[in-house]
């Protein structure tokens, strides 16, 4: 299947700071690309220069084939690229409804005024949340009493009902608990069913092992290479996450996997 | 469609309660404590008699006009102190405009309009481009705004005060918008019938005491009304909610941050310019001192009335009825023959008991810890 998205050689400069020197990425529809790195590897700014927040120095970015150039990020999601930050993902003292719909509520006219349509907004919202297995109290329940893992799938949804046809999540378990991650697994494996190419940042290698297709590694700005679900073992790619031999000697003496 | 609660840790909660646990209960309780409080001491004083009632009136409602700007703002996730200076302000050039410069009064009253909303543009804008947070940047206005004021004022008439607008707003097509009494023919008609008392000597004999519905209570609800359902029904009222609540994640959505609190800046400089406006209709006069404190009494209005400083929480229901305790307590105080200077104690004590209770609200509501 043809990529969704091509980053090819996309490098990254910050005044004398090269972030990213030469990362190739793709991802295909229906599959869950992992990008893993350690802190300062260039996960981030890679994937800001995904989602339209960063202009590559250089490099192409091809959409369905054809060479794109996001000016802002509502190129980028218009280019159906939907990006769930971590911690910036909701609005806690909101409600959901108003969180799902936030930027693009449904609209209903009464005269010549235009009034959200709750109903309909509250009903969609709480279908969706059930798709994804989360039973809310009330559509108007804020956001602040979701646990985070919830949070992060409100998140999810939101994007996936706005036609995300690619789904880049920024480190969506590393402050989660073992039950919550467990949740928003399985959540990007529905998500993937239906046809979305998932982009899954993470630096825990366990996480990444339980869902991905696919894996690419960041080190240093740089791509490492890419493998595939059983070519490589969790030890390789943590090796290459942190970058070389004295990890494994620190690894040995801890006795096992970090 | 109903959905079992599969999660055995939450709670269920009754109607009754979700019902109550609101952001104005604060707001609610407080203004029933206070009525109760004064109908036991100052029942006999005329406070609840038909004059008494539009006293208080009338000073909630210019409590709850800029009291409104003040919480879309601070909803918006900003502060602005400089609606005090701006009352001051939009008065004075009214005057000077229509008393000094020989304008109709209409032309003067919206060239000040004009004025304070670019003023509220310009704080807005100081906002987003330097990234200084609202307080400093219109506490600088503050300062800015009443200099001016009170140098505008010196400079064309050698004094802070200018009067002689009351005969120029005489035939006035706007004026009467702002200084004007509403419904007089149906006070005349209450009074005719017996229902309501009428002057029994002096000059206006036969005439009603209360002889209409003052403008300026027609603007309070008219902006209670109108920004409460701009807030809680539309888009736009969502994305003042988002700017205020965390705005880069509403940025990343594609909700236009910046304009929404520039929006927002611009309408506390407008209710600033109709409770200036309406005052020197009033009074006949503009003062360079007008509106001295205003922007902390508009602030307290909108606390007591379950806003969140930090933005992206409040309602303006809350807000109005906390322009509704300001105005029972400052005149009932005066109704009871309290000492006046007992309403800041007063006051205080109801703002830190009032945010106390808000608080607890808030977290029960959102799941704050």
């Amino acid at each position: 299947m043809s990529p969704l998205i091509e980053m090819k050689n996309i490098e990254k400069h910050f005044g004398p700071v090269i972030a990213l020197n030469g990362v190739s990425f793709d991802v295909r529809p229906g599959e869950c690309h992992c990008l893993l790195g350690d802190n300062g590897a260039g996960k981030s700014t890679f994937i800001k220069t995904m989602a339209g927040v960063h202009k590559p120095t250089k490099g192409e970015i091809l959409i369905g084939g054809e060479p794109m150039s996001f000016q802002n990020p509502r190129d980028a999601m218009g280019a159906g690229i939907a990006t769930v930050y971590q911690d910036l993902a909701m609005i806690p003292l909101m409600s959901v409804t108003r969180n799902f719909w936030m930027g693009r509520e449904p609209v209903r006219k009464v005269g010549p005024f235009r009034f959200i349509d709750f109903r309909l907004a509250n009903q969609v919202t709480m279908d969706e949340m059930q798709r994804m297995g989360i039973n809310l109290r009330a559509p108007t329940q804020a956001v602040g009493t979701l646990s985070g893992g919830e949070r992060q799938t409100v998140a999810i949804a939101r994007a996936v009902y706005f036609g995300a046809k690619v789904l880049i999540l920024d480190e969506p378990t590393s402050a989660l608990g073992v039950r919550q991650t467990a949740n928003v697994l399985s959540t990007i494996d529905r998500v993937r069913k239906s046809g979305v190419g998932v982009v899954f940042i993470t630096h825990n290698v366990r996480h990444a092992m339980a869902i991905g297709d696919r894996f690419t590694v960041l080190n240093r700005g740089q791509t490492l290479g890419t493998a595939k679900r059983g070519e490589i073992k969790p030890e390789e790619l943590q090796d290459m996450m942190a970058g070389g031999q004295d990890m494994a000697e620190l690894e040995g003496s801890l006795g096992g996997t970090v | 469609m109903t959905i079992a609660a599969d999660d055995e840790r939450l709670k269920s909660r009754s109607r009754l309660r979700s019902a109550l646990v609101r952001p104005e209960l604060g707001s609610i309780c407080g203004a029933i404590l206070v009525f109760v409080f004064f109908f036991a001491i100052a029942r006999d004083s005329g406070m609840f008699g038909l004059q008494g009632v539009m006293n208080w009136t009338v000073v909630s409602a210019q409590f709850a006009i800029i009291a409104v700007g003040a919480c879309l703002l601070m909803i918006a996730g900003e502060f602005d102190l400089s609606v005090g200076s701006m009352i001051g302000f939009s008065g004075i050039v009214i005057a000077i405009l229509s008393v000094q410069w020989g304008w109709p009064v209409w032309s003067a009253i919206l060239v000040a309009f004009l004025v304070a909303i670019a003023i509220g543009a310009l704080n807005g804008l100081l906002v987003i481009r330097t990234g200084l947070p609202s307080f400093i940047v219109t506490l600088g206005s503050l300062y800015v705004l009443r200099g001016l004021t009170i140098w505008l004022s010196i400079l064309t008439t050698q004094q802070t005060i200018i009067g002689g607008i009351a005969p120029l707003a005489e035939g006035d097509w706007l004026a009467p918008l702002f200084g004007g009494k509403a419904f007089s023919g149906l006070f005349v008609w209450l009074a005719e019938n017996g229902w309501t008392e009428t002057y029994t000597r002096g000059t206006r004999t036969g005439q009603p005491i209360i002889d209409g519905i003052p403008m300026v209570v027609l603007w309070a609800l008219g902006l209670i009304i109108v920004a409460h359902i701009v807030l809680t029904r539309t888009r736009f009222g969502n994305w003042i909610f988002a700017s205020g609540g965390d705005a880069q994640a509403a940025r990343y959505v594609g909700v236009p941050v910046a304009r929404v609190k520039i929006l927002m800046f611009m309408t506390t400089a407008f209710c600033a310019t109709v409770f200036a406006t309406s005052q020197v209709m009033e009074f006949g006069s503009a003062a360079a001192d007008r509106g001295l404190l205003k922007e902390f009494e508009a602030i307290i209005c909108v606390v007591i009335g379950g806003a969140l400083l930090t933005g992206g929480y409040g309602s303006i229901v809350g807000a109005a009825l906390g322009a509704l305790i300001f105005g029972v307590v400052q005149q009932g105080l005066f109704f009871a023959q309290a000492e006046s200077s007992l309403f800041r104690v007063f006051l205080g004590t109801i703002l830190i008991l009032a945010v106390v209770f808000n608080t607890y609200i808030r977290r029960a509501i959102t799941g704050e810890r």
